[in-house]
């Protein structure tokens, strides 16, 4: 049994946004029945040009269901722009987090909304060129590629929880694990895009809920962020790490060198005087 | 909420009469059956018997029994010791449609120099001796085949499968954890070598399982150590298991009969009603081979794991083969093998009875089903589609 969280439970047996809408002003659809997920995304503008409404239709299971609701609700409102900016990540997020196996779903989203958008402006397809490496699901190397960049994957077994790639009769897992290996050893500058302040301050919080904080518990310890100013994180260490001698080294090694290669390679973290 | 439990094929409630017959042996009665004192020599006495009572069920005798911790384990064991008493021969014959304790055991086996040839199934799910015949060569250890299958409920013919394997001189295993106390089985009519059963799946609990050896039949234990079950498997008894598994027997036994009449008449109008009150639904496998209790239903367009999450909701509990509940990302390897099509393979539902249901039950579901799979349709792309092209289906 999956552990869904009561949001995803509650997207899923109460969806917002069911539906088709006529004329939209963009559509999409991806996924198939062979895959045993598909999503078909519509949205309308108004005079402003925001979202003003966004209806879907799913065949999938109860996370590919709620992670489209989730998705609706998500974008109404926005610019197109603003919700070009809307990741994977995020749509795990609104739900209160996905089970690994099944980020897959909210990446299916993602994929909507962008050929939504594209259907909208018409514009020729983002990733021409792109190359089958998963005959099983269909999965380019751009598919991969970007999900091994937006949520730093870092095995076979992540990219086929998040894109399907190499779950079906296993034979492209080598190309899958070459395709990691180059992505990993892109420059880091050039994989990141420009944050926003906003965006950045909740990559420091993610970064440090999910790299950061599980091995700091693992010893007792822990680390709560006091406040962000531009690139100074500060920072009060908790438990363990409070009375630690070697917090100092803790805070320098290991949370800052994180958050560098993680979020941005300007980051300086504090501990606030105690 | 009430449960309404169909999910049988996957475990079973232990029955109060099994029960009953274990409490003592965990609290006033634990001695161990290997000690020279009465005290624990007088729980020996109950083991006899509840291996005789097994014997009973599979027309066996009592030391063609040992007890096992489970349905895998005996698979196990059987595989492990045709290929140690065995030794110059490296090929084994499955089906295609196995359960993991044998299939991912082979595909073990297959990484380490043996071979493995996989039986495939018709549609129906259905065998083809002919091709278990040409399968067979001078090199095969054993043919292991399952009795019935765990997600459709075809039944294989096993006992013919086995006559056709030892004309060769080759091993005949079976899985008979399905099969077992569904259908007869009576060891004494066929030739079959070892055959597995697993106690959860016939209202006995969890953790204990039967390997059959028929007598004669050379064998290798898999857990070696003390002198239990005469040294073919060694760790102290599990008791009041095997205490509750012999009466289960006894019971399983004394119900087959009324398996094949009240069961099969709920699990037949269930399935007869679900297909006629849902557009674009069909039953996965054969339906004349099959065990009584299980039916597996594909409904086209919605996929598996929402029908049984809305199921859920209700407190009707059932088994899909969907990608999302296979724990891989696809459909289950059986549906696979017999070629469902994606469109039903993804949302497929088995639902497996017991002589423990009812029909208020089954009518419950038969009310209830109609508006999940609508309610699912209504939000699935391909629905309105598929519905326009094909309407008289």
């Amino acid at each position: 049994m999956w552990e869904y969280t009561d949001k995803v439970k509650e997207y899923f047996l109460n969806p917002r946004n069911v539906g088709e809408i006529e004329n939209p002003d963009g559509v999409a659809e991806v996924g198939s029945l062979a895959c045993g997920d598909a999503l078909k995304l519509t949205f309308k503008l108004d005079e402003n040009k925001r979202i003003k409404d966004a209806k879907f239709k799913t065949f999938g299971c109860a996370s590919a269901i709620a992670s489209s609701s989730a998705l609706t609700e998500m974008i109404k409102g926005m610019t197109v722009d603003e919700a070009l900016k809307v990741s994977n990540q995020d749509i795990a997020k609104f739900l209160g987090g996905l089970p690994d196996e099944k980020m897959h779903c909210s990446v299916m989203g993602k994929q909507a909304l962008e050929k939504a958008i594209e259907n909208y402006r018409g514009a020729a397809p983002l990733e021409a060129g792109a190359k089958i490496i998963c005959e099983c699901f269909g999965v380019t190397d751009k598919e991969i590629e970007r999900a091994v960049r937006e949520n730093n994957l870092l095995t076979v077994e992540d990219v086929t929880n998040y894109t399907k790639a190499g779950g079906g009769c296993g034979g492209c897992q080598d190309a899958i694990a070459q395709i990691i290996e180059k992505v990993r050893s892109e420059p880091k500058m050039d994989s990141k895009p420009k944050l926003t302040n906003l965006q950045k301050i909740r990559l420091i919080e993610d970064t440090i809920d999910r790299e950061i904080r599980p091995s700091l518990k693992h010893d007792g310890g822990d680390i709560e962020i006091l406040d962000i100013i531009g690139n100074r994180v500060i920072v009060a260490m908790r438990g363990a790490c409070s009375t630690c001698k070697a917090s100092d080294i803790t805070l320098k090694d290991f949370v800052q060198h994180r958050l560098q290669e993680l979020v941005s390679p300007d980051i300086t973290v504090e501990e606030a005087s105690k | 909420m009430k449960i309404i439990y169909l999910d049988n094929n996957a475990t079973t409630q232990v029955a109060e009469e099994v029960l009953e017959v274990m409490t003592p042996y965990f609290r006033e009665l634990y001695g161990n059956p290997s000690s020279m004192h009465t005290f624990g020599g007088q729980v020996g006495q109950k083991i006899r018997i509840a291996r005789e009572q097994v014997a009973q069920l599979l027309g066996a005798s009592p030391e063609e029994i040992i007890f096992t911790s489970c349905g895998t384990e005996s698979d196990n064991s059987a595989i492990r010791s045709a290929l140690l008493t065995r030794p110059d021969k490296k090929h084994i014959v499955i089906s295609r449609v196995e359960h993991p304790a044998i299939h991912a055991l082979c595909s073990h086996l297959g990484s380490q120099g043996y071979k493995i040839t996989e039986l495939p199934v018709d549609k129906n799910g259905i065998l083809d001796l002919e091709n278990l015949e040409k399968s067979l060569t001078s090199d095969t250890a054993i043919v292991s085949l399952m009795w019935g299958n765990n997600e459709t409920g075809v039944i294989f013919p096993v006992e013919e499968a086995a006559r056709l394997a030892h004309e060769k001189g080759i091993l005949f295993h079976t899985d008979a954890v399905q099969a077992a106390g569904k259908i007869p089985i009576n060891m004494k009519n066929n030739v079959i070598d070892m055959l597995s059963i697993s106690g959860h799946k016939l209202h006995a609990p969890k953790g204990i399982g039967i390997l059959y050896i028929r007598r004669g039949t050379k064998f290798s234990p898999f857990l070696i150590g003390g002198h239990q079950e005469k040294g073919r498997r060694g760790g102290t008894e599990n008791t009041p298991s095997i205490i509750g598994l012999g009466r289960a027997c006894e019971l399983a036994a004394s119900n087959i009969e009324k398996e094949n009449t009240y069961v099969r008449r709920l699990r037949d109008k269930l399935e007869r009603e679900l297909i006629k009150k849902i557009p674009q639904s069909r039953v996965n496998g054969d339906i004349v081979n099959r065990l009584p209790n299980t039916t597996n239903i594909s409904f086209e367009f919605v996929e598996g794991e929402a029908i049984l999450l809305l199921m859920n909701e209700l407190g009707i509990c059932a088994s899909s083969g969907s990608a999302c509940t296979s724990g891989s990302l696809q459909p289950s390897h059986v549906l696979r093998a017999m070629g469902v099509p994606f469109t039903m393979a993804h949302g497929s539902i088995r639902f497996s009875l017991s002589v423990y249901n009812t029909e208020e039950e089954v009518d419950f579901i038969i009310d209830k089903m109609p508006a999940i799979i609508e309610r699912l349709r209504g939000m699935s792309p391909f629905w309105n589609k598929a519905a326009q092209s094909c309407t008289n289906q």
